[in-house]
Formats: structure tokens, sequence, C-alpha cells
């Protein structure tokens, strides 16, 4: 018997996973808190307070995520490459590329049969791509970065936006916005620039199927659809769990290995 | 001989009128929507300046993205090459020009001639250009003139490791939220700045006299920290407003100049 726990704490986002036996007894998403520290407690309270455990019920912690190594209560850090791995494997267990697209970050990775990292590449250094570049376009159009998903199966006539640049590009949507255009076309366009950099990503480290989408972004379904086709191959959807919380489902898998003596 | 240039940029519009070797007339106006209009309204402020009237300019080449729908201009000429010709006239021991214009950067290396050899041309990413600056100064609700002066009071040292534009505003709110000293920050940006053109400068080759051109050549943190990242001094240029500095080059080609 184990009860574990993983603790994703992203940039924008802090994720909590409790694992009871292999099986996911609760879980927690947080808008992140001005230290990791402080997130990681929060988001944990909330997943504990969904449960009749508490902190001390838990065997082991694993954290990820850029805060990982600030959290007090963590017995191991493990990066986040490799707890989206295993997350995503658990979503998806013949997953074999995997494109997690984070609120400030964009990773893709390329698996092994048996879910060992083979390649990888991420990109944190520049807005475009990263979740932060829908995050400002919605607040720009107005509406939810929820919403902006569905504005691509409405669309009759996406624009096309030239800049990449996130700064550029936010120049062009207020231009687009002022000449009429249709908020329906304007999102798609959005979604598909985004969609545009994280095939560029994906295809450097090689796409082997199954691919599925991990983070917030693979909520957003215009961006997936626009992906699948840029990249002509179908990204598994799983109902398993939300692909938001992978990192954290990974970093309970990790906790849950240990405590049953399975890892090294 | 009376010539002109006029160069129509994405923020602002400059026009020069040259006599024979002396700068005799200049205008800059922020530039509207219409590069024809932005063109017209700097080139009149230049125009009463000199005191001359549009028909007495013997020759005019207009530069910059707006350069091909001024209907006055006789010709039209490269951004890069009008820079660097504005640049060596200015300063003939000029071997590299770093222009820091509001929507973009340039970095040119030229031979002893002025010729241009290479050059390297950002308008993609707006990090390493006048935006960046522009983007914070808006965040810390300061004037984007007045950044230079106040980096100069800094006295502890900061690093923003972001050099996308977007990253480094969070960056800045949250060093605000910290508490950290305005002139602190404004001097890190600075640096941060400077690392990404200093990134450009260095791949065409920096040969000296480096010299800075454009509206970022107003802000003397900015001078001070490229000075730093490139380990080389950054020169201004002499008596002359760096921001008409492609209005000039265009007005020396126009003329058939190129030395001082």
């Amino acid at each position: 018997m184990s009860i574990v726990a993983g603790c994703d704490i992203g940039s924008l986002t802090a994720k909590a996973v409790i694992m009871e036996n292999g099986r996911i007894i609760s879980s927690a998403l947080l808008r992140s808190k001005t230290n990791p520290q402080l997130s990681a407690e929060a988001v944990m309270k909330e997943a504990l307070s969904k449960t009749a455990l508490s902190m001390d019920n838990i065997q082991f912690f694993v954290g990820t995520g850029y805060g990982r190594k600030n959290i007090s209560f963590v017995n191991q850090a493990i990066s986040e490459i490799a707890c989206h791995g295993k997350g995503a494997r658990w979503l998806i267990p013949g997953a074999r590329t995997i494109i997690d697209i984070g609120g400030q970050d964009c990773k893709a990775v390329r698996l092994d049969q048996d879910g060992n990292v083979v390649k990888f590449v991420a990109n944190d250094k520049c807005a475009s791509g990263t979740g932060r570049f829908l995050e400002v376009m919605a607040r720009l159009l107005n509406i939810s970065i929820e919403e902006l998903g569905g504005l691509s199966s409405r669309s009759t006539a996406p624009i096309i936006l030239s800049s990449t640049c996130t700064v550029w590009a936010q120049a062009d949507i207020i231009k687009y916005i002022n000449s009429g255009h249709k908020i329906e076309d304007i999102g798609a366009g959005v979604n598909s620039a985004m969609a545009k950099r994280a095939a560029i990503l994906a295809n450097s480290v090689g796409i082997e199927p199954d691919v599925c989408m991990t983070g917030g972004v693979a909520k957003n379904e215009g961006v997936v659809r626009d992906l699948e086709k840029l990249l002509g191959k179908n990204i598994k959807r799983t109902r398993k769990a939300d692909p938001q919380i992978a990192g954290a489902i990974g970093a309970a898998i990790f906790a849950m290995e240990k405590v049953n003596g399975r890892s090294k | 001989m009376i010539a002109a240039g006029c160069d129509v940029g994405s923020l602002s519009a400059k026009a020069v009128i040259l006599k024979d070797q002396a700068i005799i007339g200049k205008g800059v106006v922020r530039a509207g929507t219409n590069p024809m209009d932005s063109a017209s309204k700097a080139m009149s402020i230049a125009l009463a300046d000199s005191g001359l009237s549009l028909e007495s300019i013997e020759r005019i080449v207009a530069t910059g993205y707006g350069k091909e729908m001024i209907p006055f201009a006789h010709a039209v000429e490269s951004e890069i090459v009008c820079h660097a010709r504005g640049a060596f006239w200015n300063l003939p021991q000029a071997r590299t020009v770093i222009d820091i214009g509001g929507q973009d950067a340039k970095a040119i290396r030229m031979d002893e001639n002025g010729n241009v050899v290479r050059y390297l041309y950002n308008d993609k990413c707006a990090s390493g250009t006048g935006r960046f600056l522009e983007v914070m100064a808006d965040a810390l609700d300061i004037k984007l003139d007045d950044m230079g002066q106040i980096s100069s009071q800094s006295t502890e040292k900061l690093v923003i490791s972001n050099q996308c534009v977007i990253f480094a505003e969070t960056e800045v709110v949250s060093l605000v939220n910290e508490g950290r000293a305005v002139p602190d920050i404004i001097k890190a940006l600075h640096t941060a700045m400077a690392g990404r053109v200093a990134s450009m400068v260095l791949s065409i080759g920096a040969e000296e006299d480096i010299v800075m051109t454009g509206g970022g050549a107003k802000n003397s943190g900015l001078f001070a920290a490229l000075s730093v990242s490139l380990k080389r001094p950054v020169h201004a240029m002499k008596n002359i407003d760096p921001q008409i500095n492609g209005a000039l080059g265009a007005a020396l080609i126009a003329s058939g100049m190129s030395r001082q």
C-alpha cells in the first residue's frame, strides 16, 4: 500500500496529484503564488482537502517544475522532462512524442518504446510558442484563454499572422481588430500561429507516433487540430486526467516507484 | 549642390537638407499611419529650418521602410547603406555601426572607404530594438528619454535574465514588487538589451571604432552597457542628432558626397 504525491510548480500554475496504489485519488491546480514554497503548500492543501488525508499520510513526495528545488517537504526533485514523459505514458501508454506547452515554455520530448527520453528540445527564451503568447492575445481579444480554443472551428477566414514575436503580433492583432475582422477569424489565426511554432519544435526531435500533448495548451482544441494538420499525425487525446497535470502525475508515479522500491 | 534625404521609419520620419558640405535643415516627426504624410511633414519642417522651398532641392533620396511611397523622392536607397554612409561621413574612423531604431536593430561593418562589408538586421524580434526599452519605460511609468539619466543613479547590481520583451517585462514587475530601486532595474534592463545587441554585433565582427546611431543612441545608459558587453568603447556621433543618421546618409547619397 502506497500513498504518494507529486507537485509540479510551474511559472504560472502549480499542480498537485495524490496517488494511492497507482490510482489518482485527488488533484489540484492553482495559479502560482509569489514563491514556489507558498505555491506548493497551497496546491497540496487544496489536493488534501478533497481527501481524508493529511501531509503526514504522504509517504513520499516528488517535486518538479521550475520551482522544484525550493519546496521544503519534497523528498526528491526530478526534472520536468522526465516527469512529463512519465505522466504522458501513464495517460497514453503508447506515447512516443510529447509536446508540452506550458505557461512560459514549450518542450518536445521523444521517448523510446520503454518510455526513456531519447531526445528533447525546449524553448523558454521567447514568449512566442508558449502559453504566454495565447494569454496575451486572449487579453487583447477580451476573452478568456479557455474561450480561445473554440474559435478555430467557428472561423471561416482565419487571419494569417506575419510576425512571430509576441510584441509585433500584438500590434498586428490590434490592426485586425480595428479593421473589423471577426473575433473567430483572429482567434483562429492566433491558434494557428501557436501550432506553427510548436510544430517546428516537435519536428526538431523527430515525430514518432503516438503523439500526445500535455500542459495547459493541450486543452486548446484549435491549436491541437492545427498541429495535427502541420505534423500530418493524429494527436492522441485522453480522458483519464487533465493534460495540464501530466507533470504532477509523472512526479507522483516516480514517488510511487520509490516507495515500492522499484526505482534506482 | 542642395540635396535632401528622407528616412521614413516605423515610428518616426526624418529629413535632412545638405548644402555642399553642411547640414542646413532637419526635421523629425512621429510617424502617422501614412508614410507619405509623415515624409511630407518631416520635409516641410526641414525646409522651414533651412529657409528653402521644395523646388530648390536638386535631388532627394528616400530610405526607411516607407521609402517606396515618397512622391517627392528621386531615388531610393537601402537603410543599411544610408546608415553606413551617414556614420562614416560623421566619423571617418568608424568601422562598425550599431543602429537601434524603434522597431529594428542593425549592425553594419564597413571597410576603410565606408563601403558596407557585412551587416545583420533584426526586425523579427522586439528584443534588442527600441521597443524593448519603450515597453519597459511604460511598465516603470517613466519617460523613455529619462532612462539613461536615471540608470546613472544605480547603486546596486541587478540581473534581468530574460531578453524576450514579454518575459523581461514580467521580471521588471516582480522586481518592482520586491521593492527594488528603479535606477537599478533600468541599469539591468540596459545590460539585458546590450547583451542582445552585442551578440548581433559580434556575429558580424566588431571592428573599431564602433558608433551607435538611431533613437537608441540618445540613451547614455545604453552606451555604457554596450561598451561593457562589447568590451570596447562605443562612440556617439559628433555634433548631430543620432536619430537623423539615416536621413543624413540618404542626403549624402543624393548629393554624391561620401566624405567630409
